[in-house]
């Protein structure tokens, strides 16, 4: 990784990350690397190590965490969770992230096509006529969508 | 007892052996299911992009069901997760409640709580109880090895899960399996992350995760993996032929749901339980059942 130098830092990064629902355990950790052990996506990516995105996100480097590929690798297994000495709560801190990123116009493709589902279908498929026919056919009921009350709340 | 089937996006358009197996297997097992066709999505897709939105979208489905006045049974890990997980908050922050519901107003609706969210699993484990699906079983699966896949969800985080089963030592799906009186096979895989979550993000390290699972159930020669949850089966059963090329191996493991598994020891046929719809046949299973 490059040199930084200190005044592109953002030191109330970690304040912003703490804001959000679920990232005021980012504060707490001791950097014991609990998470990364039980991580199931660190071995197979090292780019994303739970311990160092704490890091990056207590040393301020704002830019770099949200604009990085790996927040959105998170598997949201919840093994860094259970095995956290100080209930950081990693899986509810890397939401947190990820809400910022996204906040800040970093949005995966994927992630933005199924917000335009949710509020065009209330549901992340379409279901059409051929879904509840194939549905009427073995007995099962028909589904309804209600994208007015996405869209309405979304 | 009576609850609200909750079907949410997937289950009822891709996995349609999974949603009558559940609706036989409890209506055998004296489970009265009601429908509620306003349900939608439950919220967890949107997490990532806004965790207030994913709240508000779960809350949604919870005051709906308390307007039926009745609990509600999720058939996802993901969705059973994060309906309990949004009762959770909404009944243990009154603030937050205030703030959903000034929301949910907007489109008639109210949240006063609580709404219980348990997965279809846990009213089995829960309601019916081992004894009594002992005692329902007319075809005992003798001879079928089959490898429990619990997921994520199902078993963490384990503030939800507490009182039902424990991520570090599972234990109530191996019961169930066992009940039907197929051999429940412990492997070192067991508690592997399908790798579902990823997939939207990069296909090569979902199928990183799921490949070291399917591949040693192929060696240990399982006869069927046995899931619970659609995510799950996304990977395990969807991503199998691509996971199999790129690893340059002959991999072939069935994939059932359980409530499948559970509806042939209840005598129930193939052709009802929806086994036509499983993509990669539990041949030698159907076989050693039906002989």
């Amino acid at each position: 990784m490059n040199r930084k130098k200190l005044n592109e830092l953002d030191p109330s990064f970690k304040e912003q990350v703490a804001r959000q629902p679920g990232g005021e355990g980012l504060r707490v950790c001791f950097g014991c690397k609990a998470c990364t052990a039980v991580c199931p996506i660190e071995p197979v990516d090292k780019r994303y190590d739970p311990r160092k995105i704490i890091r990056m996100a207590l040393l301020g480097m704002k830019r770099e965490v949200l604009e990085a590929d790996f927040i959105w690798l998170c598997s949201s297994c919840y093994g860094c969770q259970e095995v956290c000495p100080q209930n950081v709560c990693f899986t509810e801190v890397m939401f947190a992230i990820k809400n910022l990123a996204v906040a800040e116009g970093c949005v995966p493709p994927g992630l933005a096509a199924q917000k335009t589902l949710l509020k065009q279908h209330g549901r992340l498929y379409e279901v059409t006529d051929f879904e509840n026919e194939k549905r009427e056919k073995l007995g099962l009921p028909k589904i309804v969508e209600h994208p007015e009350d996405y869209d309405a709340l979304l | 007892m009576k609850a609200l089937l909750y079907l949410g996006c997937t289950v009822p358009v891709r996995n349609l052996n999974y949603e009558l197996s559940v609706r036989l297997t409890a209506r055998a097992l004296g489970i009265e299911f009601l429908d509620e066709e306003a349900f939608g999505c439950c919220g967890f897709p949107a997490k990532s992009l806004d965790s207030r939105d994913s709240l508000l979208l779960a809350a949604r489905n919870l005051a709906l069901a308390e307007k039926r006045g009745l609990e509600v049974c999720a058939l996802c890990n993901s969705c059973a997760a994060a309906l309990a997980e949004a009762a959770h908050l909404l009944d243990h922050n009154p603030e937050l409640k205030k703030d959903v519901n000034k929301k949910l107003e907007i489109i008639g609706l109210r949240y006063e709580g609580p709404v219980r969210v348990r997965h279809y699993m846990r009213l089995l484990w829960e309601e019916v109880g081992l004894e009594r699906i002992k005692i329902a079983v007319s075809r005992p699966l003798e001879g079928v090895k089959l490898a429990p896949h619990y997921g994520c969800h199902y078993l963490k985080p384990s503030e939800l899960t507490a009182g039902f089963d424990s991520p570090d030592l599972p234990r109530t799906m191996a019961e169930l399996i066992a009940v039907t009186g197929a051999v429940s096979v412990d492997y070192s895989t067991l508690k592997d992350c399908c790798g579902g979550a990823v997939l939207g993000f990069s296909e090569p390290v979902a199928n990183a995760l799921a490949a070291k699972k399917l591949e040693e159930l192929s060696r240990i020669e399982a006869h069927a993996l046995v899931l619970v949850c659609p995510f799950c089966n996304v990977m395990y059963e969807g991503q199998q032929k691509k996971i199999a090329k790129a690893m340059g191996v002959d991999i072939k493991v069935p994939v059932v749901y359980y409530p499948q598994i559970l509806g042939l020891a209840l005598g129930l046929s193939p052709d009802e339980l929806g086994f036509k719809l499983n993509r990669i046949k539990p041949a030698e299973l159907l076989k050693m059942v039906e002989a």
